[in-house]
C-alpha cells in the first residue's frame, strides 16, 4: 500500500518536530521523515529567542523589544511576534516542567562552559540554579579527564563579567575510573545507576570529593552529565549530600541536554499521533501540476514516494545539510529551491572570525505563508512550506535566535501545511 | 668573563635556527631573535617538500646536487621530521617527451636515483592518478615538517647554551663608529617565554657580529642598518586537502608552471603553488583565482581533487634574490641559490652579514657556510658537526616500536603522538593521571599540549605548530578552547582568553579560503559552537559591557524541584538584588 499523508515533514530537529505538532493540531495526518541524528546533539539545550539586535546591541533583557530592529526579510518579521509566542507556548507544553523561563518575558543569563554568560529564553531545570542574576556564591566543578570544561577558567571568566556573586572553580577526579576519552554518556550512566564505588554509590562518592571545596558556596555547577533518565534524582541526591543546590553547565557536543530535548520532542510527536520514519534520507520529490505530490525517500537503495498534500521542509541550514554549496554556488538541495548569495565566494565571509558573515544567513526566501520563493518572488510550489534553519535571512548565531526561529516558523509552516492539506 | 664572541642571529626560520645551532655547537655564544613564532615567515608557509633535487635537475644542476646531498643528511639527523614518501614526475600527453628525457638525464647527472614507471606502474603506486597520463619518473622526494625541524634546531641550540627569543621584533640595528654592534628588539610581551597581557619591553642586545637571516624581510633589516638589500618577495598559494589523495609527492613533468605539485603531509595533502612577485612580504592580495587554479590544474594529474574537500589555503613569500643588474622579470626564472652578503666587503659596514635566497631543503648547508664565514672572522676553525649529530627527537628513532609497546599505544592517537615526538615520546607521554585527547582530528593528547606549553609559553599558535592540534578537518572547532583550558592551569584567565582568541582568528585566516561544500558546513558548525553555545562573539567580557544582572530573569518563583526523591537542600528563590 502506498504511503500517503496529509502532511509530510522532512527534518527531525526543533523546527520539524514543532511543525509536525502544529500540523497535527489542524487535524491533518502527519508523517515526519528524519535521516540521521538531528543536530540537537550539537546544541546546548538552551532555547534562545533573541539575545542581541542585528547591530550587536545587547544582551537584551526582553527579546520581544528587539524585534523591531531586525531587518526586513528576517523570519521573525515574516511570522510576527504572535507566532514567536505561539512557538514558545508549544515548546512549554512539550517540555512541561523540564524547562524554566516561561514565568517571565525577560531573558535569563546562563553561564556557558567557556565562562561567558548568554541570554536565553528557556533553560533546562537542571541548569536553573546556575543563572547569573542569582547572587548566591557558586562553585564550579570540572573533571581531570574532561578537556572541554576548565572550572577555574570559567569561574574567573564569570568574575571578569562582573557577576553579582563569587565564583570559584575546582578540578577533581571523577570517583569512577573510565578510560581517558570516555564520553559524557558514560559518566551519566554511572550516576544514573549509582554504580558502586568502594562500598558506596557514585553520587555519594562524587559529593564527598567535592564537599571539601565548597567553602560556603550555596550552589555547585557540574558539566552537563548528571544522569540521563534519572537526572532529577541524581541532582537531588547530590544536593542533599552537599547541602547546596546543584546545576549543570550547558556543554558542547555530544550534548546531553540536547539529546534529552530530542527525547522530549519525540515523545510529544508520539503522543500527537505523528508517524515517524527515521534513518532514511529524503532524496527527491514528485510533482503534479505545480504542486509537490510526494517526497521520495531512499530506503536501502529503493526510492519510495511518500505522498502528501502538503510538505514542510525543515532540513536545517548549512550544518544539517539543508543548505548545500559548491564552488559554483549555494542551493537548497532537496527541492532545488532558490537561495540568494553573492556570486563572488569572497563575499560570503568577512575577515574577522566573529564578524558578520553573510554565509550565516544563507537559506530559502519565504513568502508570507513561509513558502520558499524563486528569484522572482513567486512560491516555488503551492504546497511546500519551510521552517527552521533552512529559512534564510537571520544571523541566528550572532542574534542568539536559532531555537526561537525554529519554534516560530515551525508553528506557522506546520499550520499552513495542515490547513492547506 | 669569557672571550667567546657573541653572535646575534636575526630570524627564526630554518636558516636562522640552523645557523644558531651550528654556531652553538661550535662553542660560540649565540642568541637568536625572531619577530613572531619560530617559522613565522617563509619556513612556516611552505608545502613541506623535502626536495630530491629532481625539480632543479634540468635548469639548476648545482642546486639539484645540493638538494639530494642534504636530502640524505636530513633523513639521518631529522628522521622524526621526515616522511620518505617518494615522488613522481608525471608526464601528461600534452607534456613533451623531450622534457621528460631532459629531466631523466638531468637527474642522473646529479646523482638523483630515478626509475621510469609506465602508466600502469605509476597508477598501481598511486591509484588516483589520471587514467590518461603517459608515464612517470620516480625520485626520492619526501615530506618534512618545517616547524618540528626548526623547533628541534632551536632546542639543540639551547642545549648548547644559545639564547632563543621569539616574539622579539628587531626595531633597530645598532651602528657605532661605522660598525654594526647589535640590535634593539621589542619583546611582544615579556622576555623569555611569551606571556600575553603584560607589557613588553625594549632591549638592546649587543653582539660582536650580527647575521641577518630574515629571508623576505632582509631588506627591512638592511634599511635599519642603512644598507640596500634588494630582496624580491614572491608569493605562492598552498591549498590543504582534508585527506591524502596521494601518498607520494606528485610533480607535473613540465618545464615550469603554476599549480604543479601535490605533497602528502601528515593527514593532509598540500597543493602548490603560484609564483608572483609582491611589494610587501606581509601585505599582499590572497586571491580566489589562485585557489581555483590549484584545483583545476592539479585535477589534471589527480581528477578526484576536483570534487574533494579543502580545509584551508595559505600563502607564503619566497625570499628571492639576484645580484643587482641581472634584470630577470619573471620570478620563476630567478635563481633559488642563496647569497651571502658580507656588508663589510659590500657596503663598508663591518659587523653584519645577510643571507638571502636559498631553499628550505638546503637550510643546513647554508647554515654551515654562514657559520664558517662568521667563525672565520674570529679565527675559529672548529669543524661543523650538524650533518652528523641527530637533532633532539631523532637521536634513537629506531626505538619507536618499543615505545608504542611500552605505552600500550596501539590506537592511531598513540601511534601519531609517538611519531611526532620521536625519541622524546618517553619524556612527554609518561604522565600520572588521565591523558585525554584534546584534538581528535590530529590525535593530540593533553600531555603533548602541556609539554608544548612548557616549551613555548602561553602562545597557543606555537602550541599548535608543535603539536598539530587544531590543524585538522574541524580547524579548531572542537579543540581551540580545550587548548586554552590547558593553559589555565598555569596562566591567568585573561592570558588564556587572549591566546584562544588569537588562535581562533589565525585558524579562520586560512579556513575562509575553503568555504564551500563540506568545509562551509564545518565552518558553520564551528561558528555555532563558539558563537551560539559559548557566546564568544558577544561575550560581555570581550566587549567590555556592563550588565544590569538584576534586570534579567532571576530564576523561578518557586523552589520546588519536581522529580526529586529527596528534599533539596534549599530551593528557595533569592531575589537578584
Amino acid at each position: 500500500m502506498p504511503i500517503s499523508e496529509d502532511v509530510v515533514v522532512v527534518g527531525g530537529g526543533i523546527a520539524g518536530s514543532v511543525a509536525a505538532l502544529s500540523a497535527a493540531e489542524t487535524g491533518a495526518s502527519v508523517r515526519l521523515v528524519t535521516h540521521k541524528k538531528s543536530t540537537l546533539r550539537h546544541a546546548s539545550g538552551l532555547v534562545d529567542v533573541l539575545g542581541y539586535t542585528s547591530d550587536g546591541d545587547g544582551p537584551l533583557v526582553d527579546p520581544f523589544e528587539g524585534l523591531g530592529d531586525l531587518p526586513e526579510g528576517h523570519p521573525y518579521r515574516v511570522v510576527g511576534e504572535e507566532a514567536i509566542r505561539e512557538g514558545l507556548a508549544t515548546f512549554d507544553e512539550v517540555v512541561g516542567d523540564e524547562y524554566l523561563g516561561g514565568h517571565t518575558d525577560a531573558n535569563a543569563l546562563v553561564p556557558t562552559h567557556g565562562g561567558a554568560v548568554k541570554p536565553t529564553a528557556r533553560y533546562p531545570r537542571a541548569a536553573a540554579a546556575g543563572i547569573a542574576s542569582d547572587d548566591r556564591d557558586m562553585l564550579l566543578v570540572g573533571f581531570e579527564s574532561m578537556t572541554d570544561f576548565e572550572a577555574s577558567l570559567a569561574a574567573a571568566h564569570l568574575d571578569a563579567a562582573g557577576v553579582p556573586f563569587e565564583a570559584s572553580g575546582v578540578t577533581v577526579a571523577f570517583p569512577r575510573n573510565f578510560r581517558a576519552d570516555a564520553k559524557v554518556t558514560r559518566f551519566a550512566k554511572a550516576l544514573d545507576t549509582d554504580e558502586d564505588v568502594g562500598g558506596r554509590g557514585t553520587r555519594e562518592a562524587l559529593a564527598a570529593t567535592v564537599e571539601p571545596h565548597l567553602d560556603g558556596a550555596e550552589r555547585v555547577g557540574f558539566p552537563s552529565l548528571l544522569g540521563d533518565d534519572r537526572r532529577h534524582e541524581v541532582r537531588a541526591d547530590l544536593e542533599a549530600y552537599l547541602d547546596a543546590e546543584v546545576f549543570e553547565v550547558p556543554m558542547g557536543p555530544p550534548s546531553l541536554p540536547g539529546l534529552r530535548l530530542e527525547d522530549l520532542l519525540f515523545a510529544a510527536l508520539d503522543a500527537a499521533g505523528v508517524r515517524i520514519s527515521s534513518g532514511n534520507k529524503a532524496v527527491g520529490y514528485e510533482t503534479d501540476d505545480g504542486e509537490v505530490s510526494a517526497v521520495v525517500v531512499d530506503r536501502k537503495g529503493r526510492e519510495i514516494p511518500y505522498h502528501a498534500s502538503a510538505v514542510v521542509l525543515a532540513t536545517g541550514g548549512l550544518v544539517g545539510k539543508g543548505i548545500a554549496s559548491s564552488r559554483e554556488g549555494v542551493r537548497e538541495p532537496l527541492f532545488d529551491c532558490y537561495v540568494p548569495h553573492p556570486d563572488d565566494r569572497y563575499d560570503w565571509f568577512v575577515d574577522d572570525a566573529f564578524g558578520d558573515h553573510p554565509f550565516t544567513s544563507f537559506g530559502v526566501v519565504p513568502d508570507d505563508r513561509l513558502r520558499p520563493t524563486r528569484a522572482d518572488g513567486h512560491a516555488e510550489f503551492e504546497n511546500l512550506f519551510a521552517a527552521g534553519g533552512v529559512v534564510g535571512g537571520a544571523n541566528v548565531a550572532a542574534e542568539k535566535s536559532a531555537s526561537g526561529v525554529s519554534l516560530a516558523t515551525g508553528v506557522v509552516a506546520g499550520r499552513e501545511a495542515g490547513e492547506s492539506a | 668573563m669569557t672571550d667567546t664572541p657573541e653572535i646575534l642571529v636575526i630570524g627564526g626560520g630554518s636558516t636562522g635556527t640552523g645557523i644558531v645551532r651550528d654556531l652553538a655547537m661550535r662553542g660560540m655564544d649565540a642568541t637568536l631573535v625572531e619577530q613572531g613564532n619560530l617559522t613565522h615567515g617563509t619556513t612556516g608557509r611552505m608545502h613541506g617538500l623535502l626536495h630530491s633535487g629532481g625539480r632543479y635537475a634540468v635548469t639548476d644542476q648545482p642546486s639539484a646536487k645540493e638538494c639530494i646531498e642534504e636530502n640524505r643528511v636530513l633523513r639521518e639527523i631529522a628522521s622524526h621530521c621526515v616522511e620518505m614518501t617518494g615522488g613522481l614526475f608525471v608526464k601528461r600527453p600534452e607534456d613533451t617527451e623531450e622534457y621528460f628525457e631532459k629531466k631523466l638525464k638531468g637527474c642522473k647527472e646529479c646523482d638523483i636515483p630515478t626509475e621510469v614507471l609506465s602508466n600502469e606502474e605509476a597508477r598501481q603506486l598511486e591509484p588516483y592518478l589520471a587514467k590518461d597520463i603517459d608515464k612517470a619518473i620516480r625520485v626520492p622526494d619526501g615530506a618534512i615538517d618545517p616547524f618540528r625541524l626548526c623547533v628541534a634546531n632551536a632546542a639543540s641550540a639551547e642545549e648548547h647554551g644559545a639564547r632563543i627569543e621569539t616574539h622579539s621584533k628587531v626595531v633597530d640595528v645598532l651602528v657605532e663608529a661605522g660598525e654594526v654592534v647589535g640590535v634593539e628588539v621589542e619583546h611582544a610581551s615579556g622576555e623569555g617565554k611569551r606571556v600575553h597581557g603584560r607589557a613588553g619591553g625594549r632591549e638592546k642586545i649587543y653582539a660582536d657580529y650580527v647575521v641577518n637571516a630574515t629571508g623576505a624581510w632582509a631588506g627591512r633589516v638592511g634599511d635599519m642598518a642603512g644598507v640596500d638589500i634588494e630582496v624580491r618577495p614572491s608569493k605562492g598559494v598552498m591549498t590543504i586537502m582534508n585527506v591524502r589523495q596521494v601518498d607520494t609527492v606528485i610533480n607535473r613533468c613540465q618545464p615550469k608552471g603554476n599549480a604543479d605539485i601535490i605533497v602528502p603531509h601528515e593527514t593532509t595533502a598540500i597543493l602548490g603553488t603560484t609564483d608572483e612577485e609582491v611589494e610587501d612580504p606581509e601585505d599582499y592580495p590572497e586571491e580566489q583565482w589562485e585557489v581555483d587554479l590549484m584545483i583545476s590544474e592539479l585535477s589534471k594529474l589527480v581528477p578526484m581533487l576536483k570534487e574533494a574537500r579543502t580545509i584551508r589555503s595559505f600563502w607564503g613569500v619566497r625570499p628571492l634574490y639576484e645580484p643587482p643588474g641581472t634584470g630577470t622579470t619573471d620570478p620563476t626564472d630567478i635563481t633559488r641559490d642563496f647569497f651571502l652578503l658580507d656588508h663589510g666587503d659590500r657596503d663598508d659596514l663591518p659587523g653584519m652579514t645577510s643571507i638571502v635566497g636559498g631553499k628550505f631543503t638546503t637550510y643546513r648547508m647554508m647554515a654551515e657556510k654562514i657559520s664558517d664565514h662568521v667563525c672565520e672572522k674570529f679565527g675559529d676553525r672548529t669543524d661543523c658537526r650538524t650533518a652528523d649529530v641527530p637533532l633532539p627527537g631523532s637521536e634513537d628513532f629506531s626505538v619507536l616500536r618499543d615505545y608504542m609497546d611500552e605505552f600500550g599505544l596501539r590506537s592511531p592517537i598513540g601511534r601519531r603522538s609517538v611519531q611526532r615526538l620521536g625519541s622524546r615520546a618517553d619524556e612527554v607521554l609518561k604522565t600520572d593521571g588521565p591523558n585525554p585527547t584534546v584534538c581528535e582530528c590530529e590525535g593530540v593528547t593533553r600531555a603533548e599540549v602541556r609539554d608544548a606549553i612548557d616549551k613555548a609559553g602561553s602562545d597557543l599558535n606555537a602550541v599548535r605548530l608543535r603539536t598539530r592540534a587544531s590543524m585538522g578537518n574541524c580547524q579548531g572547532a572542537f579543540c581551540c578552547h580545550r587548548m586554552a583550558n590547558a593553559l589555565a592551569v598555569e596562566y591567568p584567565e585573561p592570558v588564556a582568553r587572549e591566546a584562544l582568541d588569537e588562535l581562533y582568528q589565525e585558524r579562520w585566516k586560512g579556513e575562509k579560503h575553503a568555504l564551500w561544500g563540506e568545509q562551509l558546513s564545518q565552518a558553520m558548525l564551528k561558528h555555532l559552537l563558539h558563537a551560539t553555545t559559548m557566546n564568544r562573539d558577544r561575550d560581555p567580557v570581550r566587549r567590555g559591557n556592563e550588565i544590569d544582572f538584576g534586570a534579567f530573569d532571576g530564576g523561578p518563583a518557586v523552589g520546588d524541584d519536581s522529580g526529586a526523591t529527596r528534599a533539596a537542600a534549599d530551593g528557595g528563590r533569592r531575589d537578584a538584588d
